[in-house]
């Protein structure tokens, strides 16, 4: 049953992820490369906190915080450059991430953070992963109806026309920057004492690009595609044991085989096989 | 009264004077056309005027304020709109979502209070209205990626005019057009120019511009060749040679 809780609670997790990255990817039109390095500066952050005796809470707001700063920093310097470039940037800041984690010794270098506090047992870290990635549905789903919502797309669509328009281009990628990585944060922080032990892998560039691969086989832009995209691939490789050793392969091929036959992904698909729009 | 001026308007793309040293002043209420020969500069000067580029030396002034170095949505808000020559629809919207996120600027002017407003009943209001006005509400509902070049064309106007300006700025706004429909929309144009809307555009269909502007700036190799009414502007030789360009001299 410990099994089954720990897989629940993981597939939580990426869905904060995958719905983080799909609102500056997604909504917005910012490509990201770095989401883990937003993932890996909360759930620092927030060890760091728990170990000095802070409380449970407020170590996971100061993780949200720590990486939706960060984003913010990420999201002014993206201002400057577009598509291609802006995915290079972002894989760059992942990239710095780990480079300066890796050499820290007050953040344990290569052997991270240990003995991180737990103040909750399994089905406690379920119950909150699941229930903050259900926050983070509603959020994505209420982005999308809002204006905001309505101006993310009007600046993935053409920003020179938006900004014509009087829209305040600049501000809103920030703004998508900044709730998509703090959504990350989030998921560090809850991630961190789940498992009391942190090292700098955990938050690699091979973790963005997984949370990438979610986005796009969910069908980027549609909160439920993702949401089913973080979901299966979650369970994919807990599903067929052998697919373990071969994750990276599965993942490449997946997304070679949506980008081939349904670029909108699996929410796509629905809506042309089934003719069911997900929101 | 000036409404939008140029002082000494210069920028240079890579050794080549694009605009140099360019001025001139647009009245209140003022119908402008903006003409020139092929390379003369004119989709450069508008694109200093509503901050597109960033001149290399000269200000721009908006009613009396320094904009040089505003963003673009900054004057958009101040009532400096501008359409594309080249229609730049958001695709993924029907024609009525593009008017209405135009008219939403004060709903979208934050982010935040952006992600608090859901209503798009006003919006959609105004929208339907401005459409209407421009003939094309019957596409209101149509994507953007289907509406054929007439309909985008109007529907950039109607866009502009959502956001409430008080000088619009056309480029080329006829260009791609049959001669039918450059003529009805040259006439939307002095229509919208009587509701008291300053209205400047950029050119090349000289028939309607001469018919429809009340002065013409011509513009030749980047530096200001002439202003005034059409008539004389047009009679004038070195227009007429800039125009034909070696042709007048063979």
């Amino acid at each position: 049953m410990d099994y089954y809780v720990s897989v629940a609670t993981f597939a939580a997790l990426n869905v904060i992820l995958a719905l983080g990255l799909n609102l500056i990817s997604g909504f917005c039109g910012q490509v990201s490369l770095g989401h883990a390095a937003f993932y890996g500066l909360g759930a620092y952050a927030a060890a760091l906190c728990s170990v000095a005796g802070v409380p449970f809470a407020f170590s996971l707001l100061a993780g949200i915080a720590v990486a939706g700063l960060a984003g913010i920093v990420v999201g002014f310097a993206a201002l400057r450059v577009r598509e291609d470039f802006l995915a290079i940037v972002t894989m760059g800041v992942g990239f710095l991430f780990l480079g300066a984690v890796r050499k820290q010794p007050w953040l344990g270098a290569e052997m991270g953070i240990a003995k991180i506090p737990s103040p909750l047992d399994k089905w406690g870290y379920a119950a909150l992963a699941i229930g903050a990635a259900v926050v983070l549905v509603v959020l994505s789903l209420h982005v999308r109806r809002s204006w905001m919502g309505r101006a993310f797309g009007a600046v993935a669509q053409d920003e020179d026309a938006a900004r014509t328009i009087g829209i305040d281009v600049p501000g809103y990628k920030i703004a998508a920057f900044f709730l998509g990585t703090a959504a990350a944060g989030l998921a560090g922080g809850i991630y961190a004492h789940m498992t009391q032990l942190i090292v700098p892998d955990a938050f690699n560039f091979i973790q963005s690009i997984t949370v990438l691969a979610m986005v796009v086989i969910g069908g980027i832009g549609s909160t439920l595609g993702v949401v089913v995209g973080a979901v299966l691939l979650t369970l994919m490789p807990e599903l067929f044991r052998f697919i373990n050793d071969y994750k990276l392969l599965v993942y490449g091929a997946l997304l070679l085989l949506v980008m081939r036959f349904s670029p909108d992904g699996l929410a796509g698909l629905a809506r042309r096989t089934l003719g069911v729009r997900l929101a | 009264m000036t409404q939008l001026e140029g002082r000494k308007l210069s920028i240079a793309f890579g050794g080549v004077h694009a605009v140099e040293d360019v001025s001139l002043a647009i009245a209140r209420g003022e119908l402008v056309g903006l003409i020139g020969p092929n390379g003369a500069g004119k989709t450069t000067l508008l694109r200093l005027l509503t901050g597109i580029l960033a001149p290399d030396a000269g200000e721009v002034r908006f009613e009396g304020r320094d904009v040089t170095r505003m963003p673009i949505h900054r004057r958009a808000q101040l009532g400096l709109a501008l359409t594309h020559q080249i229609v730049r629809p958001f695709r993924d919207m029907t024609l009525a979502e593009n008017v209405m996120m135009a008219a939403a600027g004060e709903v979208t002017r934050r982010p935040w209070t952006a992600l608090a407003a859901l209503d798009t009943r006003r919006s959609r209001e105004r929208a339907m209205a401005l459409l209407e006005r421009l003939g094309i509400a019957d596409a209101a509902d149509k994507p953007a990626r289907n509406a054929p070049l007439g309909y985008l064309k109007r529907m950039q106007v109607a866009r502009a005019l959502a956001l409430g300006p008080r000088l619009l700025m056309l480029d080329e706004p006829l260009a791609g057009l049959n001669y039918a429909e450059a003529g009805r929309f040259a006439d939307l144009i002095v229509e919208l120019n009587a509701g008291a809307l300053t209205i400047v555009l950029v050119e090349h269909n000289l028939g309607e511009v001469t018919r429809i502007a009340r002065r013409l700036v011509v513009l030749h190799n980047g530096a200001l060749l002439a202003e005034g009414a059409p008539r004389e502007v047009m009679a004038r030789a070195d227009v007429r040679d800039a125009y034909l360009g070696a042709e007048a001299h063979a």
